[in-house]
């Protein structure tokens, strides 16, 4: 477990995240790929707490509040596509365009 | 004093109340409430001007200039202002009670003549601007308020003559008075500009006094430099133009008798006091500023006389009764142009000035509105009783009409020039200044004119009132109060108001301002001249009688047109100059300078306009597209933005 493979992972993290988020056309599959983005970056944190912080609980704690803020962020995320749904019946990316209309 | 400049804003108050009452504020519904309340606004208006003209003739300030109130308006140079008041002369004070009472006549006469009508609130709204812009017009102390109400005066008459706009001759009508007019007016503005660069002033004061002195050296005009007496001469001639259109002289005459389009309570208002005595107004109120230049007097003589000449003969053969009332328009303003034209005099191979020409003429705007007013009203009866203009589908209606009989009588008396009626003494004073001003061949026209005259206007008499009925309406005939009571009102002054106001007019009513070694007053009185006027008008009467009057006239025949030598058909169409304006508008100006006008703005103004619509409208399309609308589409651009951003933009790694 070297610092360069962390980091590795945590890249390979935010690649799948960046590409899962502009392929895929449903809007949960792009919540999750959001979320897998968010991941590899507290991945990092925790990544560079551990092996280069003095203290590395300090990094840890840090990682917890952006998980906390990060299902707040879902939440409503999620809300709104629970309303887009009653609303238009689909959760197709490409179909939400009425306002290039 | 006081009290009267507080009375004097009433004046124009009360008629520009009544255009936004009118206008605004009244639905077209409320016809009887439009009428009443613009006949009392306008009868106020009469009362006012009356007491003002009387308090000012008995100030002993007359024949002197009283401003009343004065205010800055525009400010184009400190040396330059234009100014807003209120002139009270000789002049302003008939003209102010002619239209005031004028209007107020019309406006009573236009309850029942337009009671039918769909939009009477707009016709009184309209018929209270016009009165108030005339007023304006006459009382300006400058000529820069004069311009300013002088288009007013444009406008609204263009208003109403296209009144009945679903008409298209209406339309058309009044929108060749429009241009015409404002053809002239062109010119106007020109003078007056010309006039204020040389003189420094608007006022009228400024230019009627002006000195021998101040018309010696030269002015620069930006081009050429010429001497300040031969730019002012130019000037003179531009700001008659103005007059000269708006009086209808020839050859700008066409769009008075077209005007006839418009309802005939327009015609009457246009034709007596307010449009086209504007043009002679203007003369006579800068006359001391046109008698410097006997050239330009001259002008004005052979302008005068030539339309009252032409206007008379065609005036003999129209059919149409309010046309031969508007070409009798046409030759009485024709005569009050030669009298004032006519007043210059060389007495002993000096140039002076004689002021009879001047009283003579203002006197006749005064005798003539009033029986030309009334005139006109009694057409618009005669036409709303048989609903024709044709002289052919009246005839015999003097039986069913005795109240408009009597008046028309005393009309055509009054502009034949019969003692002792009111056009008499005006016409009779006009003949001696021409004949003192050594101008023969004017005054044998003139005295021709005078016979014409009276023989169109009974022509016109025993054609509608005697003979056998023609008309299909004849059986249900009957004179309305409302139409009757104005024209009997106006048939007072038409009779007596000659008679009453001649001393008046010759005390007061003299050129003011000019130094009195130029001043002429001929000593020797001719006095068979009013014998021979009314003589030639009662040879034109017995004509007439002969012709259309007498119980076997043939009347049939002596109305057809068509049967005619080739003689009488060129002056039953007018001259053709009609067609020749037509023809002249149609080949020169639309196909000539419109048609290269239309290409310039087709294809230089045009192309621009369309040039950078399409360039705009490319660049828009370019934006647009890459608004699509796709999200991942908007992520993808963000992440490749973000990462440009990163390894291009310079950024701290």
């Amino acid at each position: 477990m070297t610092l360069l493979n962390c980091l590795l992972l945590s890249f390979i993290l935010f690649g799948i995240g960046i590409f899962g988020l502009l392929r895929r056309r449903h809007l949960v599959a792009m919540l999750i790929s959001i979320e897998i983005m968010l991941n590899a970056a507290n991945m990092n944190f925790i990544t560079f707490a551990y092996f280069s912080a003095e203290d590395s609980s300090a990094g840890a704690v840090f990682n917890l509040f952006v998980i906390a803020v990060t299902a707040c962020e879902m939440a409503i995320a999620l809300a709104i596509v629970v309303s887009m749904y009653r609303r238009r019946h689909s959760l197709d990316v490409n179909e939400l365009r009425s306002l290039h209309e | 004093m006081n009290k009267l400049t507080t009375l004097s804003y009433f004046i124009f108050l009360l008629p520009f109340l009544g255009f936004i009452i009118n206008g605004l504020f009244l639905k077209q519904s409320h016809k009887k409430l439009a009428g009443f309340l613009s006949v009392a606004l306008n009868g106020a208006a009469a009362l006012i001007a009356i007491y003002l003209a009387f308090n000012y003739f008995q100030s002993g300030v007359a024949p002197g200039r009283m401003i009343l109130w004065q205010k800055d308006f525009l400010s184009f140079a400190p040396s330059l202002i234009a100014s807003v008041g209120l002139l009270l002369d000789p002049l302003s004070a008939m003209m102010l009670v002619v239209i005031t009472f004028i209007s107020f006549a019309v406006h009573i006469y236009s309850i029942g003549y337009m009671k039918e009508d769909r939009s009477t609130t707009r016709f009184f709204s309209f018929l209270s601007l016009f009165t108030f812009s005339m007023l304006s017009l006459v009382v300006a102390p400058n000529l820069f308020q004069t311009f300013f109400f002088w288009e007013l005066v444009g406008i609204s008459s263009y208003l109403l003559i296209g009144f009945w706009y679903e008409k298209p001759a209406a339309v058309s009508a009044s929108k060749q008075a429009f241009i015409l007019t404002r053809f002239a007016d062109s010119f106007f503005l020109l003078g007056i500009i010309l006039v204020s660069f040389i003189i420094g002033s608007f006022d009228f004061y400024d230019l009627n006094t002006l000195s021998l002195s101040s018309l010696l050296g030269e002015i620069n005009l930006g081009i050429i430099t010429i001497t300040k007496a031969k730019a002012l001469f130019v000037a003179s001639i531009l700001i008659f133009i103005g007059g000269w259109g708006k009086s209808a002289m020839f050859p700008m005459h066409i769009w008075l008798p077209n005007a006839m389009e418009g309802p005939t309570p327009v015609s009457s208002i246009i034709h007596s006091a307010t449009m086209v005595v504007a043009g002679v107004y203007l003369v006579a109120r800068l006359f001391p500023f046109f008698s410097l230049f006997s050239d330009t007097l001259h002008l004005i003589m052979v302008v005068g006389i030539f339309t009252a000449v032409f206007a008379a003969v065609i005036a003999c053969t129209q059919k149409d009764i309010k046309r031969i009332l508007a070409y009798s328009t046409l030759s009485q303003l024709g005569y009050m142009m030669f009298a004032l034209g006519s007043t210059s005099v060389i007495i002993e191979g000096q140039a002076a000035i004689n002021t009879l020409g001047y009283s003579a003429s203002v006197f006749h705007i005064f005798t003539h509105a009033f029986f030309k007013c009334m005139l006109f009203l009694i057409a618009g009866s005669l036409i709303h009783a048989v609903h024709s203009n044709d002289l052919d589908q009246m005839g015999g209606l003097g039986r069913k009409m005795p109240w408009t009989y009597a008046a028309t009588l005393i009309g055509c008396l009054a502009i034949s020039g019969i003692p002792p009626f009111s056009g008499f003494f005006s016409k009779d004073e006009i003949l001696i200044a021409t004949l003192e001003g050594k101008h023969f061949i004017v005054f044998g026209l003139a005295l021709f004119t005078s016979g014409l005259t009276a023989f169109y206007m009974f022509r016109l008499f025993f054609l509608a009132f005697h003979g056998n009925m023609r008309s299909p309406h004849a059986s249900h005939i009957k004179e309305s109060f409302s139409m009757t009571f104005p024209i009997v009102m106006l048939a007072i002054p038409s009779f007596l108001g000659g008679y009453l106001f001649k001393k008046v007019f010759l005390k007061f009513y003299l050129p003011g301002y000019l130094p009195a070694s130029d001043l002429f007053s001929s000593s020797i009185s001719v006095h068979w001249v009013p014998f021979a006027a009314s003589l030639v008008a009662i040879i034109g009467i017995v004509f007439a009688w002969v012709s259309y009057g007498r119980p076997y006239a043939n009347v049939k025949k002596a109305l057809d047109e068509t049967n005619r030598n080739q003689f009488y058909k060129w002056i039953y169409h007018k001259f053709y100059f009609d067609e020749i304006y037509y023809a002249f508008v149609r080949q020169f100006i639309f196909r000539g300078f419109s048609a290269f006008v239309r290409f310039f703005e087709d294809y230089v103004i045009g192309g621009a306009v369309k040039g950078s619509v399409f360039i705009i409208k490319k660049a828009g399309e370019l934006v647009r597209e890459s608004q699509s609308g796709f999200t991942p589409f908007y992520l993808g651009t963000l992440v490749v933005g973000l990462l440009l951003w990163r390894f291009l933009g310079n950024l701290p790694v």
